[in-house]
């Protein structure tokens, strides 16, 4: 499988994180000077923190926690891609498989099924994107148990995402049925057509806005029960921590691929 | 008293917007429960069919929730971007 691809999103999420962020603190910054700056501190954890900035050609960049957890997910899903290449590589027909090598084929499998149920007989090449896809966004949403900021909890990580998601329907879309795509716009009737252009824009802001907003209220509310309920929170916040990082992360990882695949088949289906 | 200066008043009414905004999870509560309800009796009429329907009823969730999650960042943004 192409794990290349998954430092290909990473990448691409830093990048982009990295430009929105950096406009928007710079934006920010004018309009409230350094009276935002000491609120953010005493906020709280769930805030995106500032940790180090510089000036390359007169524009500010910002370093903040958001890059911190992005770099550690996409380092993480980068050595575990390589410690299975190494294994899968080495290993026999005749062997008996570790355990690393089960869970990478339990992997590998039940996303290659999700992907040829939905998606039918051509969706075989999309089995990369998804997998990658998958596992970021379901390490991302679950980082939030390791003390991590979810990276997934700022809008300058979901919303490239939607935009590959975005680019990848629209390719293949017009790949398919060539002239087709367009005059679909014009379907029922032709002046219904600035509504279907709203409905295509709508379908990245609606797919980060949903992965944005699950893990950025579970993050705040957390966030606000370890800051006022300070000398209460003796083990029981686990609870919460099941629903809204494991549960809500891995449904939400679940929702984002099917929402994906299914736009993905509705552009290219017969 | 003391007078009451625009800027603070632009602060207590976004908190107040931020709180009319969230009045928006009304509705995907409504609806998911819906669906959920649905998904029982549809569990109970045919259980072979128990992984089909979970997937469906999570999947119609997930889209019906994003009403109420445009909410939530209407919300957020009022409360912690403060773009006025």
């Amino acid at each position: 499988m192409g794990y290349g691809i998954l430092s290909t999103i990473g990448g691409l999420g830093t990048g982009a994180g990295f430009l929105c962020k950096a406009a928007e603190t710079v934006t920010e910054a004018a309009a409230q000077g350094t009276l935002a700056a000491e609120e953010e501190k005493s906020a709280g954890s769930f805030m995106i923190s500032l940790l180090k900035e510089f000036k390359i050609g007169g524009v500010t960049l910002h370093i903040t926690s958001t890059h911190v957890s992005l770099l550690i997910v996409t380092v993480t899903l980068i050595l575990f891609a390589i410690i299975v290449n190494r294994k899968i590589k080495k290993a026999e027909v005749s062997d008996t498989p570790g355990t690393l090598q089960n869970i990478a084929e339990l992997i590998v499998e039940a996303i290659s099924n999700m992907v040829s149920g939905i998606m039918g007989t051509n969706g075989r090449k999309f089995v990369n994107y998804i997998a990658a896809l998958f596992m970021f966004v379901l390490l991302s949403n679950i980082s939030g148990l390791f003390g991590l900021r979810p990276p997934t909890a700022d809008y300058g990580v979901t919303l490239p995402l939607g935009i590959i998601t975005f680019c990848l329907i629209h390719y293949n879309g017009i790949k398919k049925n060539k002239s087709k795509h367009f005059t679909a716009l014009f379907q029922p009737v032709w002046f219904l057509f600035p509504i279907n252009i709203i409905g295509e824009f709508a379908v990245p802001l609606s797919l980060s806005l949903r992965l944005f907003g699950n893990v950025m209220s579970g993050t705040v509310l957390m966030g606000l029960i370890y800051g006022l309920l300070k000398p209460f929170t003796v083990a029981w916040p686990s609870i919460l921590h099941i629903y809204f990082d494991i549960f809500s992360g891995c449904i939400q990882a679940y929702v984002i691929c099917m929402l994906t695949m299914v736009y993905i088949t509705d552009k290219t289906g017969d | 008293m003391n007078q009451v200066t625009g800027q603070e008043f632009i602060y207590a009414m976004s908190a107040v917007g931020a709180g009319i905004a969230m009045i928006a999870g009304v509705g995907p509560g409504i609806g998911q429960g819906y669906a959920a309800g649905q998904a029982a009796a549809a569990v109970g009429r045919n259980p072979g069919a128990k992984s089909d329907i979970t997937s469906t009823m999570l999947l119609g969730q997930a889209v019906a929730e994003t009403t109420g999650l445009y909410g939530l960042a209407v919300a957020i943004i009022l409360m912690f971007v403060k773009p006025f």
